[in-house]
């Protein structure tokens, strides 16, 4: 397999935002030629979106970061001319994904029947914030408010601590990277079978299923899993697992037994624990270690516990992370330019296919840069 | 038809970042065979999470590895592992998490499985990749975490770096390989040709923070900065984030400060006219906030917010959310059954498709339940 994946295939991302567009740019990266719809006038609304007042052109450095490596189709889906100009895409299309509240397609005509009428070999891709169904359907799916009312802001910080969010789109990610596995999935049987597909995720499905582990223990036993009161890493495991301050800096350390720790950080307090107190005892054990490490620098502990092979790391910033050989071995940087003078770094995509990074150097559209040619194209196909 | 019928895959890996994506194709209709050690088999058996057990065994190994089939090979006898080849010959997926080097003496590298199967897809997750100098290193979630700079984004900026609480690098890394490998299998549809499909931690965590290190790259390499008071994203302006209220606590998302300060009968909010004042002030405009939205209930505030259609939820842990129709309607829920009788409830996979919920009843093997029907199935000999 010389090429991408993907080549060949096209999808259509009606889809604004994160959660839908970061799908979209994983298919592209794969090889997909990626077609967003946009409305007239100000496109996908992340366009206009910008984190730290940070902007490439007339769309923000965010829109540019999620919707590289596509092309824009400018549409106004109340318009019966351009909706059928739509149509006529979804008849060549493989794929389209949309991430409107439920019943906006319906009234546009553009449901998941209509279209399997108008290309019923169409892999149909949706998510919605907490499906289709029930009192919450019409709630906006929001990152931060499916983090809240999905339990899952009682997993980080302490147990004292006010309920702390993940400071990233996590439902919107998640629920993204699901989409694209459903549709990938749905992609394999229509090569067998020649059938379409119907792919439905929500946020809230995604962050449940995120928390599986959680979920699964406390249907076991009907109890909330409890933050540790002491340098809290996760819920469900035992002491040492936090980030600790040494005298410097941070250090992160993973699952070890006490015993084994103990001796490498030649901290007596902690002998006299037991591994079966590791769980219950944890926050007493912690405020121990805590109280230990920040003695000496993070340099010092780290080689006291890597000559042991226990799991520990220094913990880093980004600027520190940059420094790394093993970050810059990753190569995991790519610029791209987005108009002559103009040139951004982001990230590739994080998988390689047969030993090869995926770069591409496609920048985002403006909006509406393709529909004149994608226009040509169409009529040229048709009879 | 199951989206991934007649799709096998043999899977060495270990923990939950590799069966994390096996569970996925599992769902989604594969049959996904564990090759475990005679020993224990898969680690993540014996590691006991919490003070919760489910008759002895880890409540998160039944979790990841339900729906699945357990094959018992000691891969250093060179009888088990030429049996295992013969499986590998006949499948159309191989996965591991092996550090590097492991597979390569064990003879199971691509370019060795390669020759008893052209056309199947290697895939494999790596801590750190597979140059550099940490590639040697545990690919530990919470140590993947510390390097990739991600601990500096959750809870308040005066808050020592704070870990997400669930294992999000292995989470991710595993849907990530999930995607290589099926992208990889839908052309291998249409060409017959195999492929090697590779994921690290390391670079999913990146691609996971690939909005925020954007920012980074491009403004000059500065840092982010968590908000002082009720941190919910280091990039964005108030009021986002969780609030305590009188009863519980309140999540805010984007939104106009004077509108908010209007609908809330905050005055002091309704001076911060100037959009730009909501980052460059929102310490200052968040404890203002958070001061006022002590004074009433979460349903209270809910019932003025939810109207004029401010983006608000309340705050829930697992009890709170169990009980919501919401919650209910989704039907997440999911009964297994292990092979001696044991229920598990745990969640179903969150792709429906074709309208229907992929609701298997398998629960997780017992070790090496599966031998003598795998044997059989695939002719080993």
């Amino acid at each position: 397999m010389n090429y991408l994946p993907l080549k060949g295939l096209t999808v259509l991302e009606l889809s604004q935002y994160l959660s839908g567009p970061s799908a979209g740019l994983r298919l592209a990266d794969l090889g997909a030629r990626v077609i967003k719809i946009e409305r007239p006038g100000g496109g996908d609304a992340c366009r206009q979106l910008s984190i730290k007042n940070l902007w490439a052109g007339e769309s923000s450095l965010l829109f540019h970061t999620i919707n590289r490596n596509k092309e824009s189709f400018a549409a106004d889906l109340k318009n019966p001319d351009e909706l059928a100009v739509v149509k006529r895409l979804i008849e060549e299309a493989d794929v389209i994904t949309h991430n409107f509240r439920p019943g906006v397609m319906s009234k546009i005509g553009l449901d998941y029947a209509s279209v399997q009428e108008i290309n019923p070999r169409i892999i149909y891709a949706e998510i919605t914030g907490f499906g289709k169904e029930g009192p919450w359907k019409a709630k906006p799916g929001q990152d931060l408010l499916l983090q809240a009312m999905s339990g899952l802001a009682y997993a980080s910080g302490n147990v004292n601590d006010d309920p702390v969010p993940f400071g990233i789109a996590i439902a919107d990610i998640l629920c993204g990277s699901h989409l694209v596995q459903g549709i990938l999935a749905a992609l394999i049987r229509r090569q067998k079978r020649g059938v379409g597909a119907l792919i439905e995720v929500s946020l809230l499905e995604s962050l449940l299923d995120f928390q599986f582990e959680f979920l699964t223990t406390y249907y076991s036993s009907r109890k909330q899993p409890q933050r540790s009161s002491v340098n809290n890493g996760n819920p469900l495991l035992s002491a040492p697992y936090g980030i600790y301050r040494a005298a410097d800096g941070f250090i992160g350390i993973a699952m070890v037994s006490l015993q084994r720790l103990a001796t490498s950080l030649h901290c007596e307090a902690l002998k006299r624990f037991s591994q079966e107190e590791a769980f219950n005892k944890r926050d007493e054990i912690k405020a121990i270690l805590s109280a230990h490490l920040v003695s000496k620098p993070s340099a010092y502990w780290l080689f006291q516990l890597h000559k042991e092979g226990i799991w520990a790391m220094e913990v880093m910033d980004w600027k520190q992370m940059k420094q790394q050989p093993a970050y810059k071995t990753l190569d995991m940087e790519q610029e791209l330019t987005l108009y002559p003078g103009k040139k951004i770094i982001t990230t590739r995509c994080p998988i390689r296919i047969n030993g090869k990074k995926l770069f591409s150097s496609k920048p985002a559209p403006q909006l509406g840069e393709h529909t004149g040619k994608i226009k040509k194209d169409i009529l040229l196909k048709t009879p | 038809m199951d989206l991934l019928e007649d799709i096998v895959v043999i899977d060495f890996s270990q923990f939950l970042s590799g069966p994390s994506a096996g569970l996925r194709l599992a769902d989604m209709g594969a049959q996904v065979i564990k090759i475990e050690k005679p020993s224990g088999g898969d680690i993540c058996r014996q590691l006991y999470v919490s003070d919760v057990m489910i008759e002895g065994e880890s409540t998160i190994f039944h979790a990841i590895n339900r729906n699945k089939q357990s094959y018992v090979a000691d891969l250093k006898e060179e009888v088990d592992l030429e049996k295992v080849k013969q499986l590998l010959s006949q499948a159309d997926v191989m996965l591991h998490n092996f550090r590097p080097g492991v597979m390569e003496r064990l003879g199971l590298s691509y370019q060795e499985v390669k020759k008893i199967n052209p056309s199947i897809v290697y895939a494999e997750i790596t801590g750190y990749g597979t140059e550099g100098p940490w590639i040697n290193l545990p690919g530990q979630d919470l140590l993947l975490q510390s390097v990739s700079g991600l601990t500096w984004l959750s809870h308040n900026s005066d808050n020592m770096p704070t870990p997400m609480g669930v294992a999000v690098v292995d989470i991710l890394a595993g849907t990530h390989v999930t995607q290589g490998i099926l992208a990889t299998l839908y052309q291998r549809a249409i060409t017959g040709e195999g492929a090697l499909v590779q994921v690290s931690m390391f670079e999913s965590i990146l691609d996971f923070q690939f909005e925020v290190l954007t920012c980074f790259y491009n403004d000059g390499n500065q840092l982010p900065v968590r908000s002082a008071v009720n941190n919910g994203h280091a990039y964005v302006s108030a009021p986002y984030g969780i609030y305590k209220t009188a009863d519980g606590y309140l999540a805010l998302a984007m939104g106009s400060i004077p509108v908010l300060g209007r609908l809330l009968g905050c005055g002091d909010l309704e001076r911060y006219q100037d959009s730009q004042d909501w980052f460059t002030r929102r310490d200052e405009i968040k404890s203002i906030l958070a001061a006022h939205l002590l004074t009433q209930t979460t349903a209270g505030w809910l019932s003025v917010l939810e109207p004029a259609d401010i983006w608000c939820a309340p705050v829930m842990d697992y009890e709170g959310l169990v009980q919501q129709e919401g919650y209910k309607v989704l039907n997440m829920e999911l009964t297994v059954q292990t092979g001696n009788g044991l229920n598990i409830t745990t969640t179903r996979c969150p792709i429906r498709v074709d309208g229907n919920m992929l609701t298997s009843s398998v629960g997780a093997p017992l070790l090496g339940e599966h031998n003598r029907e795998i044997d059989a199935r695939f002719s080993i000999k």
